[in-house]
């Protein structure tokens, strides 16, 4: 198996609802990585995208090929991945492989969606469709709704009363916004406050609005090579040095190992072992805070934390820059934005920058090893990715 | 290889209040819905078992924003329930008022009352979830 470097990289600004088609927005984007890595659209061999819902939003589907064509890769195998809101990076392992493989030497992949042209009843339905149509359902269970069932549960397992437990969750959400301010391509610019958190809508007890991220319009894209075409094209490659996915089925099958996704202990497990790190290693992570109680349930699976204990980490400030594990310095999820299809790709996007040292007032100084972890469904899909620098 | 217990009579029956599962012949495991093999050990010597539709609340939330099409429901109970016979299972809780739904109904026994069949254009047809009560203590 060959080493794989990401040798550019690209995002749009995330936004709510903005203009640009979803093949727009993605050729943005994967011009931007093009360029920066030094090669043109005739030299990608391949097309590798996450699009979730563009069904839906654009009546679209079929987006890889007109992606393709729009950036001027024309007829290269295109290929879309649909795994909800991992999409793109279940994109990410797959064009790894190909390139590994040693078929391809320079492939484009990424993700594109814009979730707000839907408007939010729709929007809310087409996200349901990610849990099991035909055993969850009917009972009218969305994805605030998942996770409201997730943080009651942590509550009672790990012994946190409630009002805690709120507390802790709502330091999340006020730490991405944080970091999300210092972020010119987040959706949100605005710093917020826990009091902010607790006095907003209740969406499904005890989730309320601002636990939650929010629909957003956007698309990444990274250029992967082999070793020796990155070493020709670039001085800073950075190396998918491991990765890991894993599946798993609706949530009611998932009982003995809730409220933590077993989805998640394989694939962080697989990504590890693949790079012969240990969570200790990674010195900045992007994970999957599609709700402030899922990045706390994350945070310990992926092994930065015991279990029921990173809400505290949180509190003390460990998951902050210059803390023990810096937890989504992009600001996250919940206010860098969620455009499903795209999330896995720009969260690579952010390490990516993070090692090469180019985020400005949230650099994680230093950052030699990133991880990112992305969550499609109610733990249907987990897709973790190592990446190291390089030189 | 055929199913032992496809959807559409799972669905079927549970619109006539009853809850099918499928025991594992090999490990006696017990799923509460269809499939091709056993979740614990792979067997596919499946038997179709009636549910008794009693169990215990493990975790609950209060909806207050509905997917479209399900609006008028807001708001409302959505519980997982672990039932007696090991298996865990979504549905609704209705007899109680969304209002009294807090941390100390976990734990709380439960009885499967009624279903509630919903269907919109994307969802391929009627489909049936299970709607509990809490059990008389």
């Amino acid at each position: 198996m060959r080493k794989v470097a990401v040798i550019g990289v690209g995002m749009t600004k995330f936004s709510g609802k903005q203009a640009k088609t979803a093949v727009e927005l993605f050729s943005e984007a994967a011009f931007d990585a093009i360029n920066e890595s030094n090669v043109k659209p005739k030299d990608i061999q391949a097309l590798f995208i996450g699009n979730g819902l563009g069904d839906f939003e654009e009546g679209q589907a079929q987006i890889q090929a007109f992606c393709a064509e729009s950036i001027g890769a024309f007829h290269v195998r295109a290929n879309r991945y649909e795994n909800a809101c991992a999409s793109a990076s279940a994109a990410i392992q797959d064009a790894f492989m190909w390139v590994a493989g040693g078929f391809y030497d320079i492939v484009l992949v990424g993700g594109t969606e814009v979730c707000t042209k839907m408007g939010t009843p729709l929007a809310t339905r087409t996200f349901a469709m990610f849990s099991d149509s035909r055993y969850e359902y009917p009972c009218g269970i969305t994805f605030p709704g998942v996770f409201a069932l997730l943080a009651h549960l942590y509550s009672k397992k790990y012994c946190i009363p409630l009002p805690e437990l709120k507390r802790q969750m709502a330091q999340v959400s006020v730490n991405s916004h944080y970091y999300a301010a210092r972020n010119p391509k987040a959706q949100f610019q605005k710093e917020i406050t826990v009091a902010d958190v607790l006095n907003s809508l209740m969406v499904a007890t005890p989730i309320q609005l601002q636990d939650c991220c929010p629909f957003t319009d956007g698309a990444a894209a990274l250029v992967l090579a082999s070793e020796k075409m990155a070493g020709k094209l670039t001085g800073k490659p950075v190396y998918i040095a491991g990765i890991g996915q894993a599946s798993a089925g609706n949530l009611a099958t998932q009982r003995e190992h809730l409220p933590h996704l077993y989805a998640r202990e394989l694939a962080a497990g697989q990504s590890y072992a693949m790079a012969g790190m240990k969570p200790a290693d990674v010195d900045v992570v992007e994970l999957h805070d599609c709700f402030s109680i899922a990045s706390i349930i994350a945070m310990e699976s992926l092994g930065f934390f015991p279990r029921g204990k990173a809400g505290e980490a949180v509190l003390r400030g460990e998951t902050r820059i210059g803390g023990r594990i810096a937890v989504n310095p992009s600001g996250g999820l919940k206010a860098k934005g969620h455009p499903i299809g795209a999330t896995g790709a720009a969260q690579a996007y952010e390490i990516v920058k993070q090692l090469r040292g180019e985020c400005g007032e949230r650099q994680v100084e230093g950052a030699r090893v990133g991880m990112t972890d992305t969550l499609g469904g109610d733990g249907g899909t987990l897709s973790n990715i190592i990446l190291k620098r390089g030189w | 290889m055929e199913h032992r217990l496809l959807f559409k009579d799972y669905n079927a029956a549970l619109k006539q209040n009853k809850l099918l599962g499928l025991k594992c012949e090999a490990c006696g495991d017990v799923a509460g819905q269809p499939g091709m093999a056993c979740r614990k050990c792979g067997s596919t010597d499946l038997s179709i078992i009636e549910l008794k539709g009693l169990g215990v609340i493990q975790s609950f939330t209060v909806m207050n924003v509905a997917p479209e099409g399900m609006e008028a429901r807001v708001p409302y109970i959505v519980v997982l329930v672990e039932l007696n016979e090991g298996p865990w299972i979504m549905g609704n809780l209705s007899g109680l008022s969304p209002l009294d739904a807090n941390m100390d109904i976990i734990g709380k026994r439960v009885t499967m009352q009624q279903t509630v069949p919903v269907s919109d254009k994307y969802s391929g047809g009627e489909v049936c979830g299970p709607v509990f009560a809490l059990a008389a203590s």
